[in-house]
């Protein structure tokens, strides 16, 4: 029996200060997910391949509702639409409870579908339509108001309505952190916020049942969310006194972390990310002392999309080649590219081999199948030595990536889930050139 | 494949030039080559060694092949 082969390889060693954080030398296998054989994935749906664990989803999410609802007596999760809206994903979430945070028609329109009541759709977004008010008015949506002339088109088409529209005001607000997101909803230093809510009150046509506000996203300070709960709990008070409106639900948005590492950090994420149990002591004990009297505290919702589905998904992908670029670095070629892990221009990626190999790595810099300079997946990591047809997996990119993936010279792969009892189900087949020309249509004189 | 007559090997993979200072680690295949290298067989004989131990393919093994000797070019390695 012949020996494996590993192709030969030199490294340059370098001198550099001790670092009691590094890594373990050489990069761990993972050779499967929830027990199914990475292998067998590929055999059977191909490369590249995008894979949920149905498990971690659950776990997630449990985790999330322990974090608030063990300090907190009235919580809920409105699951955040666009971080990924694969009708499986979402039906999981809904199944433990939560409710669907969308932002756009389409979205209401997917919520819908899946199953969820009007009430429990939270509208938010800066560009709704007539069409998609009047839809929201009529499915008894809530509607997160963004700006005064969206405030002023619900009034019109809530005139006449039987029964009012139930709103929520966006509020953007000063809450320590740069930069300081103000793109979203009414200002709350300036006034903007306060008078809106007066308007609304006065208007005697919509039915004001909540304050939001977003702070932004992969906010890792935790203070800033106590500052927004703070702030947020004084508005929904001063709505009770000057406005005799009680404020059902404070809706602190979303924009928790998940463990990926961003570019540029020099710590892992794993090292530095707080944990949701911190976000939750602050944003709650922020509540807990706002001052609402006993038993009358608002309901406490929470928009989280990437800290729910992050870890639960994982892209496999295949190496297509090696080579050498001109400065002597190695450069791997893998089967996907930015176009599928549009988180790539965020994070860096941890990406693992799915066979086992000896301990000697190389630097490599991974790149897709794309014929464009940007496909760029990691300028610099450490990987065993990989041969064409071996496969890699990257952790970690349950948010974003399905829904902002991109048809772009390839067409998008196979997505599976992977069940608790281990079974493995297609939830979005690959696409076909038929499906990506279906909606073409060729003028008669190019026929 | 010619190394420079000064760059000291040892089995362990450490390989060391004296005239720059610098030092490389080579995984055990690497290793391997460069001591039959240095023994003075030539690429055809340690190739077919390799092809006669390994499961490689000849034209992978060239390829890689063709790789280190660009590694060793590189690294200012080669006479």
């Amino acid at each position: 029996m012949k020996l494996p082969y590993e192709r030969p390889t030199l490294r340059k060693l370098t001198a550099g200060a001790l670092n009691k954080f590094g890594p373990r030398a050489g990069a761990r296998a993972v050779t499967a997910i929830d027990g199914v054989a990475v292998d067998e994935l590929v055999a059977r749906f191909g490369s590249p391949l995008f894979v949920l664990s149905e498990r971690q989803l659950r776990r997630s999410y449990q985790a999330a509702v322990r974090a608030f609802g063990t300090r907190y007596p009235q919580v809920q999760l409105a699951w955040s639409y666009k971080t990924n809206y694969l009708n499986a994903v979402c039906r999981t979430f809904h199944q433990e409870g939560a409710w669907a945070e969308v932002v756009s028609g389409m979205e209401l329109e997917k919520a819908l579908l899946n199953g969820v009541p009007g009430p429990h759709i939270l509208f938010n977004g800066p560009g709704k339509r007539r069409a998609d008010l009047e839809r929201a008015c009529a499915v008894d949506a809530v509607i997160h108001l963004d700006h005064a002339d969206e405030l002023h088109l619900l009034l019109d088409v809530a005139a006449g309505r039987p029964q009012r529209p139930r709103v929520a005001l966006r509020v953007n607000l000063d809450a320590g952190i740069v930069p300081q997101w103000d793109r979203f909803g009414f200002n709350l230093e300036n006034g903007e916020a306060w008078q809106a809510l007066g308007r609304i009150v006065a208007s005697g046509q919509l039915e004001l049942v909540g304050l939001h506000c977003h702070i932004g996203t992969y906010v890792l300070q935790t203070a800033a969310y106590g500052t927004a709960a703070t702030k947020l709990a004084a508005l929904a008070l001063r709505c009770e006194r000057e406005l005799n409106t009680t404020i059902q639900y404070l809706d602190l948005g979303g924009g928790f972390p998940s463990t990926n590492t961003l570019k540029g950090a020099y710590l892992p994420a794993t090292d530095t990310v707080p944990s949701l149990d911190e976000y939750a002591e602050a944003i709650t004990g922020a509540l807990l002392g706002a001052g609402f009297k006993s038993g009358e505290l608002p309901t406490l919702v929470l928009e989280a999309g990437r800290a729910l589905v992050d870890d639960a998904g994982s892209l496999i992908g295949t190496v297509l080649a090696n080579k050498r670029l001109a400065d002597g670095r190695r450069a791997t070629i893998l089967d996907f590219g930015v176009n599928l892990l549009f988180t790539s221009f965020w994070y860096d990626h941890h990406i693992s081999p799915t066979r086992e190999f000896s301990n000697h790595t190389e630097p490599t810099v991974l790149y897709g199948p794309l014929c464009m300079n940007i496909d760029m997946l990691r300028e610099s990591i450490a990987l065993p030595l990989l041969a064409p047809n071996d496969h890699v997996l990257v952790h970690k990119v349950g948010a974003y990536n399905l829904s902002q993936w991109q048809q772009f010279i390839n067409l998008r792969p196979n997505v599976v889930l992977v069940d608790q009892a281990g079974q493995v189900h297609l939830i979005r087949a690959a696409e076909t050139l038929e499906y990506l020309q279906q909606l073409e249509q060729i003028p008669a004189h190019l026929q | 494949m010619k190394l420079k007559k000064n760059i000291a090997t040892s089995e362990s993979g450490f390989i060391f030039n004296p005239a720059t200072g610098d030092s490389f680690a080579a995984n055990p295949l690497a290793a391997d080559i460069l001591a039959r290298a240095k023994e003075g067989l030539n690429p055809a004989a340690i190739k077919a060694d390799i092809l006669a131990r390994y499961d490689v393919a000849p034209g992978q093994l060239e390829k890689d092949w063709d790789d280190l000797l660009a590694q060793l070019r590189d690294f200012n390695l080669l006479d």
